[in-house]
């Protein structure tokens, strides 16, 4: 269950673990090896361990300034850690251009809404779709063949996801004039509409109230049900993570203080005095 | 029984929907039987595919066990494929429930249980996870059916099928189950229980009303041929499936015919899907034509000044000259050209933008109308009509011609239909679409209909001698006497004061005291667009109904009420003289009204006694809490001190209390 410092490298697909509600939860997709980020002097994670299991809805929780994006972006490859290395898919992975980044079939949300506030939150969903695309831009201007036939192609996927979150009524709407809360359910279409293997959210409930936390923990919930994501997330609200998650990383302080169920880690002293608090030398 | 006499009306082997299904499968095969707004595009199925999806549909009730007889329950918002599954259910035998999808697993358990329904067809998750909760105590269901698979796929699905899993099933065993899918469909008959709809009920526990093939067919067919409804036609389907009316038009009406049935996306999405699929036959409770026109009015307030002015010149013009036209009455050939430049301005863009373009037939019920609205759509050239009915009658009992029309009457009785007036008012009715009975209640049946088939309404009214058009006043029940002996008819005043865009609801009373007075709701979309020019900022619907200017305007709009209501020597008595406005909406999830949106007099007068004693009392505020029920079934209460006002009173009333 704990996957912590495996050294074998875990490539079949059928080992892995049955959840409580009855989900098949793979091998291991992604494991993260004795990580250890730093930004000039500051240690961001120090020596983490843990793995992602294909199909699983895995936490990162911790206090704020924990590390916790930081480790997002080394997840997503934006970052490369100085020491430690990432196993994604069976292969150790090098340093990677932002653009191998996006290629590489893990696509994202943002702690802060990074949509193109202009665009219909159709268009915004299409560009998710990019990747899918494969007409040049010359083909793209004379719109005959290829790119009308891969555009359709396209729409269809995207109609999907749109219809699957509920968003039929704002389709044509421009971004800027969504509330918060819709914002969001936009920004996870379009991490979907790029048919991720892993889907990472960074805090997505992030600022919601209560029913539209409902209605995302329902989504978040029903993608994986439905496609069989591999989801991992950030959140703060401790009681979305462990009624949502299947596995929970805790962090404090760029060090991994906890790891397991939500049961736990709850149990867990450590991580119990990082959230009430117990003075740090 | 009813009187009817047999039904020479229709060839006798189009006697159920099914039937009428076949024959559409072949002589409209290639036209549009549904259409539905899926992923971004209008899915289409002709008859003929229709045909073949019920069939299937059917095959795999079959080869589930469904039996002749078993009632057959359906929840969810309008699809084709939920239509489909009545028209299957009905030719295994079965007997379709449609249930309103709004219902809290309460009220639901209560009809399920009723009807002791065998099987469950739900729309969605939603809907499933209700029926789950409702069968703790609810016994009867054996099979719960689903239509959209999201979500479902972690549930027990013992006794669970994907819709679409049962149609595969039911194609698979087409060769041994079609002889006695068919021998099932030919034992149908005039006297078959076509659906049973479960009233809303203003008062009490739902009835079920069993309405038979007959009822269904002759008045669909009669009703019909009014409107001169043709194949080709467009309907869009957005009301709620458990109302008669829909069964009425996207069942009856549209296999009599062979016309359309459009479904909108979501329920957010119907005004776009309305605009453009552009109906020609469309039905609507006066709530919307409301919420359009306010919509409208809030949209100009916006334009730039000479869009404005034109907007207004060109509406003052056509509130005259347009129901005339509409009428055929003669118009000068001055008025005829400034009518055709006001379409090209005005009135054509502004019909686009509703959807409205291309109605031949609109219809409002259920409540009555405020002139100013009526009149407006009539003016742009939409032929709004009125009908009165209920789902007793299979909808029809009285309806306005064209070029009769008007907006105090419910019109003329429909076609096949006998209207009487009782002495003390009420009105009777007697129809081939009268109800066979209520189920398993034959204590109400005979309450209600007579030996001879006479079914009373439960309305008082009376027929206009000059023109035979009825009017309605009010509920019989609820028109009562003030204590000085004048006629109390909470209604009339009710509906005078709805007629302001401001006012959204409210409830008056009086019964057997000495003055009336009243609560009021305020509409949050036309006093927030208020508010939000004027720069007033609110955080709630609490604090924008308790704020002075809001009270200010509410009160403005008593008075001109009281105004008016004093003009009418009979019901002079029922001005309001103190209102307050209530801290929240009225809603059926609190059982404040019924689903269909009437107020529940009798549960608002109970829940807010407070209230009522303090407007009596000759108190400026009072304090209260109320509890509220969330969508999701839980409770909680709200607090609030509200301001009570006086209104002004005027003349001819013999009241000693000039309550300022």
């Amino acid at each position: 269950m704990n996957g912590q410092g495996g050294v074998m490298l875990d490539t079949n697909p059928d080992e892995g673990y049955t959840t409580a509600d009855g989900r098949k939860i793979g091998g291991v997709a992604m494991e993260m090896r004795n990580i250890t980020l730093r930004f000039g002097g500051v240690v961001a994670i120090k020596d983490i361990s843990f793995d992602i299991r294909w199909g699983e809805i895995r936490a990162i929780i911790g206090p704020n300034g924990a590390g916790k994006s930081s480790m997002l972006n080394v997840i997503s490859g934006f970052y490369h850690p100085q020491e430690g290395e990432v196993i994604y898919k069976g292969y150790r992975r090098p340093r990677m251009r932002p653009y191998q980044v996006a290629q590489q079939g893990i696509a994202r949300t943002f702690q802060n809404i990074a949509l193109f506030e202009g665009m219909s939150v159709l268009d915004n969903i299409m560009t998710g779709r990019l990747h899918h695309m494969k007409a040049n831009m010359f083909q793209q201007a004379i719109w005959w063949g290829r790119a009308a036939r891969e555009e359709a192609e396209n729409r269809e996927q995207v109609e999907k996801i749109i219809d699957f979150l509920e968003i039929q009524h704002i389709r044509k709407t421009p971004v800027s004039r969504l509330p918060y809360g819709l914002k969001k359910r936009v920004e996870l279409a379009r991490a979907l509409a790029a048919e991720p293997s892993i889907l990472l959210l960074d805090e997505p409930m992030a600022g919601m109230n209560v029913e539209e936390k409902e209605d995302m923990c329902r989504f978040i919930l029903d993608v994986n049900d439905e496609f069989g994501t591999t989801t991992v997330l950030i959140e703060h609200d401790m009681g979305v993570v462990m009624d949502l998650s299947d596995r929970v990383v805790v962090m404090d302080y760029g060090k991994k203080i906890g790891d397991g169920t939500p049961d736990e880690v709850r149990n867990n002293q450590e991580v119990i005095n990082a959230y009430l608090g117990v003075a740090h030398d | 029984m009813t009187t009817t006499a047999s039904p020479k009306a229709a060839p006798d082997e189009l006697c159920s929907v099914p039937a009428l299904l076949a024959r559409n499968a072949t002589r409209y095969a290639r036209q549009m039987a549904y259409r539905e707004k899926e992923f971004g595009i209008w899915q289409s199925w002709t008859w003929a595919e229709t045909n073949d999806q019920v069939r299937a549909m059917a095959l795999g009730f079959v080869a589930l066990g469904m039996k002749q007889g078993d009632y057959v329950a359906i929840i969810g918002r309008n699809r084709p494929a939920l239509y489909w599954s009545m028209v299957a259910a009905q030719s295994v035998g079965a007997i379709p429930v449609p249930l309103y999808q709004d219902a809290v697993a309460e009220e639901m358990a209560y009809v399920l249980d009723h009807c002791g329904a065998r099987f469950v067809v739900c729309g969605d998750q939603e809907q499933v996870d209700k029926v789950i909760e409702v069968q703790e105590t609810v016994h009867c269901i054996d099979e719960i059916l689903y239509l959209d698979k999201r979500g479902m796929r972690k549930y027990d699905h013992s006794h669970m099928n994907w819709l679409e899993d049962v149609m595969r099933e039911g194609r698979a065993a087409q060769t041994r189950l079609e002889p006695e899918l068919n021998k099932r469909i030919a034992a149908l008959g005039w006297d078959s229980t076509c659906v049973m709809l479960y009233t809303s009920g203003t008062t009490g526990k739902p009835k079920g009303v069993v309405l038979s093939n007959r009822n269904i067919i002759i008045t669909s067919k009669n009703s019909s041929e009014f409107d001169n409804l043709r194949p080709g036609d467009e309907i869009l389907a957005y009301l709620p499936m458990a109302w008669v009316g829909d069964f009425i038009f996207a069942i009856g009406q549209a296999y009599w015919t062979g016309f359309c049935v459009n479904c909108p996306e979501s329920a957010q999405t119907m005004m776009t899907d309305l605009r453009e699929i552009g109906p020609t036959y469309y039905f609507a409770p006066p709530r919307i034509f409301e919420t359009m026109l306010t919509t409208v009015m809030i949209r100009m307030e916006d334009a730039s000044p000479i869009k404005r002015r034109l907007f207004h010149h060109f509406m003052e013009f056509a509130r005259d000259t347009g129901p005339k036209l509409l009428d055929g009455k003669p118009v000068g050939a001055l008025d005829r050209l400034k009518y055709a430049l006001g379409h090209a301005l005005v009135y054509g863009p502004l019909k686009d933008t509703l959807g409205l373009r291309r109605i031949r037939v609109a219809y409002t019920a259920g409540e009555a109308i405020g002139p100013e609205i009526f009149d407006f759509y009539r003016a742009l050239g939409i032929n709004l009509k009125q009908l009165y009915g209920q789902t007793e009658a299979s909808v029809f009992i009285t309806q306005q011609p064209d070029g009769e029309v008007r907006s105090d009457t419910v019109g003329v009785p429909s076609p096949g239909v006998e209207v009487r007036i009782a002495e003390n008012g009420e009105v009777f009715y007697r129809s081939p679409g009268t109800f066979e009975s209520y189920y398993k209640n034959a204590e109400s049946t005979a309450s209600t209909k007579d030996a001879e088939g006479w079914v009373a309404t439960g309305d008082a009214g009376f027929f206009e001698e000059a023109t035979g058009h009825l009017r309605i006043i009010d509920r019989a029940k609820d028109v009562g006497k003030m204590a000085d002996g004048g006629m109390f008819a909470p209604k009339y005043v009710e509906n005078k004061l709805k007629f302001f865009p401001n006012i959204l609801e409210t409830v008056v009373f009086g019964n057997g005291r000495d003055r009336c007075v009243a609560f009021v709701n305020i509409d949050l979309s036309a006093v927030g667009s208020w508010a939000e020019r004027n720069n007033i900022a609110y955080s709630s619907y609490q604090e924008l109904a308790g704020l002075k200017p809001v009270l200010d305007t509410i009160q403005a709009h008593v008075e001109q009420v009281n105004e008016s209501v004093a003009q009418d020597k009979m019901l002079s008595g029922c001005q309001v003289h103190r209102f307050l406005v209530l801290h929240k909406e009225l809603d059926a999830d609190d059982g404040e009204m019924t689903r269909t949106r009437k107020v529940r007099r009798r549960i608002v007068e109970e829940k807010y006694a407070d209230l009522i004693d303090a407007l009596y009392a000759d108190k400026d505020s009072i304090y209260t809490e109320t509890e509220v029920t969330y969508e999701d079934g839980r409770k909680g209460k709200l607090k609030a001190t509200l301001e009570i006002r006086d209104a002004r009173v005027f003349g001819t009333v013999a009241q000693q209390v000039a309550a300022e």
